[in-house]
């Protein structure tokens, strides 16, 4: 075992309980738009598709390299922005809001 | 630039992402949050391009523009009834991605000369699979929620066999592969992996994909940390570890919210045979009649009572009447009727579905209520109208033990006075179990689709 894996499992590990740590109270109604959010998140494999992507030698690897690329990139931006539709719906509203009656 | 200069913009762009989930989870600072995260992956994927070896930018860059094009034109046309089939897609794609990446890093590193370090080796295994089973879980997810594949359970014939097959199967290409760092075992393996998706999700209601996509998306994260351990990437450890982590105990509030254990969501295959009528209606003491109205009729009893509650539900959503039903409501309130709204935690299809709904209606906060602040009010009300919703205002859940619903919280809306039921007919929900409810001798049924009767409640009612 190398120092580079302690670092890297150090970093999972403090990771692992910060995430949980991060939504422990969490009212119901947010429950959709925090799933979407964290979601959009782990588009961060995009990096991972770059990195294999600016690095390829084989057709086969370009290939698998390019789908990566676009997946996680529909990931990211997708997600992200349909989590922001999602929460502009919950904008505080006046109470006598002029579209509140026809 | 230096390897340090992009190891700081990891570390600018995690904490980005760590503010971003913080304020995720409170309902103020939740646009705020999504941003600040946005920015942080921004970050994340702008210095990535700096990165010393990479030599080729005209692959990922056309990567980025398809994905980016299919994103945004996703994200902006899908209706808000369809969001959490979309949300589904997204985590699929990043499943796959996952299990790309540990593909192709496979292919590059085995014919090398010597074993592979292990710990390359089991991020590959580990990304290769959990990624594949995200990416086809969260294909079927999909299929379920938009009505492709039936929202039922399904179970085939053979089932145990086939899955104790499929278990060894991948168990035994995942030797393989370790062994051999033969390519074709780890193709072998990531197949199986697909049907192992496939397998998973298939024999689990739709009334429990929230769950399940919420698990597949904790899956993912983790198949995300995974290529950053073969790619010793921090910035993929982190991020994928946090929502790993995150998406996991989310996963478990769901299940609660809901109150059905994951353990009994994941592996109980809910309720694969319908109860028949008569038994329902038997439960209720009633004589298995359904009473129906007319809208006029229902337009009286509303316009003359004191207090109304409105429970929407999925077919509200699926009809996009939610301004129809703010209208109704608008006109009993300006008639000095007391109106809620009675929000069930998993009304719609997801916890908070219907919050969003109603809330893009103008629907004002307070008179959203949650399930255990109404439900002790049911006895004073004079008329609950369930619009489109079923399995979260089922009785059986509460009396019928051994009804495969038993235990859900329901809404007690048949302690009210009077029931309406809005509905198109008398088909059972997703669960697939039937409702005792539309044979209590006090519910009447108005069947008809959600907005059509709504619209037509509005006339009725201003003509009283």
């Amino acid at each position: 075992m190398n120092a580079q894996l302690v670092v890297e499992l150090t970093i999972f590990a403090l990771a692992v309980f910060l995430g949980i740590e991060l939504i422990s109270k969490v009212p119901t109604m947010l429950h959709t738009p925090l799933m979407s959010g964290t979601n959009a998140i782990h588009g961060i494999v995009l990096i991972g598709a770059m990195l294999l992507a600016g690095t390829a030698d084989s057709t086969l690897e370009k290939v698998f390299a390019f789908v990566a690329v676009v997946f996680g990139t529909i990931n990211i931006v997708g997600g992200f922005l349909v989590t922001d539709r999602m929460l502009e719906m919950f904008k505080q509203r006046r109470p006598e809001d002029p579209e509140r009656r026809e | 630039m230096s390897r340090t200069w992009i190891e700081v913009a990891y570390l600018v762009a995690a904490i980005c992402l760590v503010i971003g989930i913080k304020r995720l989870s409170h309902p103020r600072t939740a646009r705020s949050g999504n941003w600040i995260a946005a920015v942080g992956m921004t970050i994340a994927v702008g210095f990535t391009f700096a990165i010393e070896e990479i030599d080729t930018y005209w692959l990922m860059l056309l990567g980025i523009a398809v994905g980016s094009v299919v994103g945004v034109a996703s994200a902006r046309m899908v209706r808000m009834t369809a969001i959490p089939q979309m949300v589904a897609l997204f985590n699929g794609v990043g499943g796959g991605a996952a299990a790309l990446i540990a593909a192709a890093e496979f292919h590059r590193l085995a014919p090398a000369s010597g074993p592979l370090p292990g710990e390359e080796l089991v991020g590959i295994l580990f990304s290769a699979v959990v990624g594949s089973v995200s990416f086809w879980g969260s294909l079927v997810a999909y299929g379920k929620l938009q009505e492709l594949v039936p929202g039922r359970p399904i179970l085939f014939p053979a089932h145990n066999t086939a899955n104790a097959l499929l278990a060894a199967t991948v168990v035994g290409a995942i030797a393989l592969t370790a062994v051999t760092e033969n390519r074709l075992w780890l193709a072998v393996l990531m197949v199986a992996a697909l049907v192992l998706g496939l397998f998973f999700v298939l024999p689990i209601g739709g009334a429990d994909m929230p769950v399940v996509i919420s698990l597949l998306n904790a899956f993912t994260g983790l198949a995300a940390a995974s290529t950053g351990f073969v790619l010793d990437n921090t910035a993929l450890i982190i991020g994928g570890t946090l929502v790993g982590a995150s998406g996991t105990l989310l996963t478990l509030l769901m299940g609660r919210a809901m109150g059905r254990p994951l353990r009994q969501t994941l592996f109980g295959a809910f309720g694969a045979a319908p109860e028949g009528g008569g038994h329902a209606a038997a439960a209720v003491g009633g004589d298995g009649n359904v009473r129906t109205a007319t809208a006029d009729d229902i337009a009286y009893m509303l316009a003359y009572a004191r207090r109304v509650v409105f429970v929407p539900g999925y077919g509200l959503a699926v009809a996009q009447a939610q301004h129809d039903v703010r209208n109704l409501g608008g006109l009993l309130e300006d008639k000095g009727v007391d109106v809620r709204y009675a929000i069930h935690p998993v009304a719609g299809r997801m916890p908070g579905h219907m919050n969003v709904l109603l809330a893009e209606a103008n629907v004002p906060y307070d008179e959203l209520v949650e399930m255990d602040e109404i439900n002790p009010e049911f006895p004073q009300t004079d008329v609950v109208v369930v619009v489109g919703a079923n399995d979260v205002v089922n009785p059986a859940a509460r009396n019928q033990p051994g009804n495969p619903i038993y235990g859900m919280p329901i809404l007690d809306v048949d302690r009210a006075q009077n029931v309406v039921v809005i509905k198109r007919s008398l088909s059972p929900g997703f669960a697939g179990v039937d409702n005792p409810l539309f044979y209590d001798p006090k519910t009447v049924m108005l069947f008809d689709d959600a907005k059509a009767a709504l619209e037509k409640l509005v006339t009725s009612l201003k003509a009283v």
